[in-house]
């Protein structure tokens, strides 16, 4: 069996049959990592020793008989998931040298389910960015095309999970920062219905759109993972009450009479054509095995990232407020007063591009400014929930690319934030809503960058999604292609 | 032509919950520092504040106690700004919907009247950390253990106008949650502390600019305080200059206030829907379950002792200024003569305290014993002065009354025979006296009590001693 291209449930089936131990497991994947995380920079931190001290423990749980779905399989966090123990960085220069005295809830599932924690994955800098260069630690190469960015800001993961790193990573999305990588790497993720994953413990970038999910080579694995995340969590008061649910059951479910909604706002300017063609022959996929394709509209979608860069930004000037260089943080060197403390641990901790959101946050939640932008950009929020709720009357799920080009160079867009911004145009105002959504690879462009697919669905339809993702992955081979690299010997 | 005096206050009541608001930590004053404190009150990355129920209630309990109207929706908010014992760089409050909107509070004024005080609204927050200077030279220390303890923030309209009704608000508002058991009302421990808004006017004018002063914490300070900005803008205005609408400490050593920062260096506070926490969102049930489980409040209870003690208003009114005292009250009267009782508690124990610097909490004598002595009184055990010097001995030894009284040998003389012999040792003894009293001088019947009294050792029935005294002093004069 080659372990680096098997499923979970596979993996899961050799680990309960003996045929491969976790240590052995964890070993192989470690060796992968120290193989081609050079060229990728996908790791920030690797915990080998606790790896591998995992992988023990876990194979005891195995020896005494447990099964668990994920018990045993390796897996790495990005590192806005504080780890207790090991540094958990938000890929600042912030937290550079943070170790969390607690674990994520997340965290804490997974470790109770018996996954094994290779370590911490590169991320744009607390979650900012959408091309994985704003990293503290440098930025990560997309496996595909080392030249080329893999998508942000799990970029990390996705780039981990590409190029076989791992089975299985962590991510988390505020516009589009699983499904952005996920589409740019050529793998599956999935962000949630938001309230499904608790955020305990993971660093807050904006609350109201941030949800946790995992990202994978199928649909299918991403469905055993959410249902370790998944749950409620008395820590977290957005963490609904239903959040917990079971989604590989319901996999193989058929699609006929599956009512699936194409927006034509998707489709319009600035889709790279080459996308546009693979995502079409992927809903022609769908409607083969008899989903009924209608045309619909989200009208509001064009003001989604504009309003999104309102209340992102307002929610992170003052979640990142507590990053003061008082207690845990960087802290400049040979300050004056209180003040320049302030000012120049701020300046130094905090990289360009999280400056500038907290300078925007901090400007239109201004006297004198909140009416005109965090106000307005709310009631336009709640128009675009109702765009969504009015499709939903009518769709089971709606379609559409997850991108609207393929993984662009580095550097390319660097030097143009909005630019940078328009790489989410399809993937925020699903965060805006608050509704789950996936991505799933469905092609390639001549160039052999991989294309992904988005699915879209009503709140705590996750499963549903889950669903139609792995019937399109039963009749499709994109996500089990790999890049030139991970198939090299690791 | 006279100034008029414009107050508001903005009372910080903190909540006497065991754990804090957002948290499960302790409370409790006093710790070593920062060894109350978690992850959400430390604020680490990526923890989260959860809401405590018990606060909430609180609230709601304070709410309906001044008639106002409880918001089944309220919104918690974030006020950013940067200092070292605010840990998140922001504190959670509310802001544009309160748990609490209008309601009125009566207060009684130094000459009897009462007066209706407006609450604006109350909002529940949190408290922040505490820095410390004094331990560290040249640097500061931090102790987080405060941080996150539940506050209500009880602000009142500018209805107030004279040091005397700011006190007597405060006074009420003290006295109403401890009533409630909401707050512990301690002041020096900063549990209960005000800020004061205050500005002049010319009576009928506009309202003019206030000074707004920061943590007061005690009735004087507050008293102070006012009648500290009164002078200072009087001085100014009648100057001609202007008031700067500023924010001033109070300085308790000197007695002033000073200025702290101006409206031009305030805060931008950038309030805005705290994302962490959903509307705190509650039905009519949860209201009418706090209801249910309130306390007498001070205005019924002074009613119900007018009425079922048949006492003064005055006795009831300082009878249920604090629900201790009143406490105290009701057990002390049981079988006991109800204005006898108060008077008791009200002078002699109240004075006791005073002068020992205790509170009711502390009080070294039980109301039981209270109730005892005074019960001796009434049975003719004991007369009224041997029952003051037994008050005084318990409450400096403590012991039990009638232990005391049988050990000390102070039971009352009441046998007629034993009183009559004394009186008439006493007549003998003074022949002239007896004669002027007989002759017309009246007045002198109180120096033949005080000899009796005398030479019973106090222990003589003061009324049998009257009584026999005029009997026998009139036989003679026939």
């Amino acid at each position: 069996m080659d372990l680096s291209e098997a499923s979970l449930r596979e993996l899961r089936d050799a680990l309960r049959s003996r045929r491969v131990s976790a240590r052995e497991l964890a070993r192989f994947y470690l060796d992968r990592v120290a193989a081609h995380n050079p060229a990728l920079n996908a790791f920030i931190t690797i915990t080998e020793a606790e790896a591998l001290a995992a992988a023990t423990a876990a194979d005891g749980r195995l020896a005494a008989g447990e099964e668990g779905a994920l018990l045993g399989i390796p897996m790495a966090h990005k590192d806005i998931f504080c780890t207790e123990g090991v540094r958990t960085t938000c890929a600042s220069r912030m937290l550079e040298q943070f170790i969390a005295p607690y674990n994520a809830t997340v965290v804490e599932r997974l470790r109770a389910a018996g996954m094994v924690m290779l370590g911490k994955l590169n991320m744009d800098e607390f979650a900012m960015g959408s091309s994985n260069e704003t990293s503290h630690f440098g930025a990560v190469r997309n496996p595909w095309d080392l030249q080329r960015v893999p998508g942000g800001s799990s970029g990390g993961s996705a780039a981990a999970v590409a190029a076989r790193l791992v089975p299985a990573a962590t991510g988390t999305d505020t516009g589009g920062s699983i499904r952005q990588p996920a589409a740019l790497c050529g793998v599956t993720g999935i962000k949630p219905t938001y309230g499904r994953v608790s955020r305990y413990g993971m660093i807050a970038f904006a609350s109201s759109l941030d949800q946790g999910g995992p990202l994978a080579k199928t649909a299918e694995d991403c469905a055993l993972l959410l249902e370790a995340m998944a749950g409620h969590d008395p820590r977290d008061a957005t963490s609904h009450p239903e959040a917990a649910g079971t989604f590989a059951a319901t996999l193989d479910a058929p699609l006929k009479g599956l009512r699936v909604g194409v927006p034509e706002e998707f489709f319009g300017a600035g889709l790279d054509p080459e996308v546009a063609a693979a995502v079409e022959a992927g809903i022609r996929i769908l409607a083969a095995q008899g989903a009924v394709i209608k045309p619909i509209h989200l009208s509001n979608n064009a003001h989604a990232v504009s309003t999104y860069y309102v209340l992102a930004p307002a929610e992170a000037s003052s979640n990142l407020a507590r990053f003061d260089g008082v207690r845990y943080t960087y802290r400049a060197a040979g300050v004056e007063d209180l003040t320049d403390l302030y000012q120049r641990s701020r300046y130094e901790g905090f990289g360009a591009e999280v400056r500038r959101r907290i300078l925007i946050g901090t400007y239109v939640l201004s006297a004198g400014y909140y009416d005109a932008y965090y106000l307005k950009a709310q009631q336009v929020r709640s128009l675009i929930r109702e765009d969504f709720r009015q499709a939903f009357a009518e769709v089971d799920v709606i379609v559409g690319p997850t991108t609207p080009t393929a993984a662009f160079a580095l550097g390319d867009k660097a030097q143009d934030p909005v630019a940078m911004y328009l790489a989410d145009i399809y993937t925020i105002a699903v965060n805006l809503a608050g509704i789950p959504a996936m991505s799933i690879p469905c092609g390639f462009t001549a160039g052999g960058l991989p294309i992904g697919m988005q699915l879209m669905g009503n709140y705590f339809t996750d499963g549903l999604l889950l669903n139609v993702a792995h019937r399109f992955q039963q009749e499709t081979d994109w996500h089990r292609q790999r890049p030139a690299l991970a198939s090299a010997k690791g | 032509m006279e100034w008029e005096v414009v107050i508001g206050l903005e009372v910080h009541a903190q909540l006497n919950t065991a754990s804090k608001i957002f948290c499960g930590c302790s409370t409790a004053f006093g710790a070593a520092p920062n060894t109350q404190t978690c992850p959400v009150c430390l604020a680490l990355p990526g923890a989260l504040p959860v809401l405590n129920a018990a606060a909430v209630d609180k609230a709601i309990a304070l709410g309906l106690a001044v008639n106002a109207q409880i918001n089944k929706r309220s919104v918690f908010a974030r006020k950013n700004y940067f200092y070292p014992d605010l840990p998140k760089g922001y504190q959670i409050s509310q802001y544009e919907l309160p748990i609490v909107g209008k309601g009125t509070l009566t207060i009684a004024l130094p000459d009897g009247r009462e007066k209706l005080v407006g609450i604006t609204r109350a909002h529940l927050e949190e408290d922040a950390g505490k820095s410390l200077h004094e331990a560290f030279s040249g640097q500061t220390g931090i102790d987080l253990n405060r941080a996150g303890t539940p506050l209500l923030e009880i602000v009142s309209e500018p209805d107030m106008r004279s040091p005397a009704e700011a006190v007597a608000y405060l006074k009420k508002l003290h006295a109403l949650v401890r009533y409630l058991d909401v707050c512990d009302g301690n002041m020096q421990e900063g549990s209960f502390r005000c800020d004061a808004n205050v500005s002049l006017r010319r009576p009928g004018a506009p309202f003019g600019t206030r000074a707004e002063v920061k943590n007061l914490n005690s009735f004087r300070f507050l008293e102070k305080a006012i009648e500290y900005e009164m002078e200072r803008q009087q001085d100014i205005l009648e100057s001609g200059g202007k008031i700067v609408q500023e924010t001033r400490l109070f300085d308790a050593n000197k007695g002033e206030t000073r200025s702290m920062r101006s409206k031009e260096e305030a805060n931008d506070y950038r309030y805005f829907p705290d994302p962490d926490l959903l509307p705190l969102v509650f039905d009519e049930a949860r209201i009418g379950a706090v209801r249910a489980a309130l306390p007498e409040l001070p205005d019924a209870k002074r009613d119900r002792f007018m009425q079922q003690y048949g006492l003064p208003a005055y006795d009831a009114g300082v009878l249920t200024a604090s629900r201790a005292v009143a406490d105290y009250y009701e057990t002390v009267a049981v079988g006991v003569d109800a204005k006898m009782a108060a008077n008791w508690v009200m002078g002699d124990l109240l004075g006791a305290l005073n002068k020992a610097g205790l509170e009711m909490e502390g009080c070294p004598v039980a109301a039981e014993k209270l109730r005892i002595l005074l019960q001796r009184i009434g049975d003719q055990t004991i007369s009224g002065k041997i029952a003051k010097d037994i008050f005084e001995l318990i409450f400096a030894e403590g012991g039990e009354v009638d232990a005391i009284i049988d050990s000390r040998g102070l039971r009352q003389i009441t046998d007629s025979g034993a009183i009559a012999g004394l009186i008439d040792e006493i007549i003998a003894a003074n022949p002239q006296q007896v004669a002027d009293y007989r002759g017309g001088k009246d007045k002198l019947l109180a120096f033949f009590v005080g000899q009796v009294m005398k030479a019973s050792k106090g222990k003589a029935n003061p009324d049998q001693v009257n009584a026999s005294l005029r009997e026998k002093l009139k036989a003679g004069s026939q």
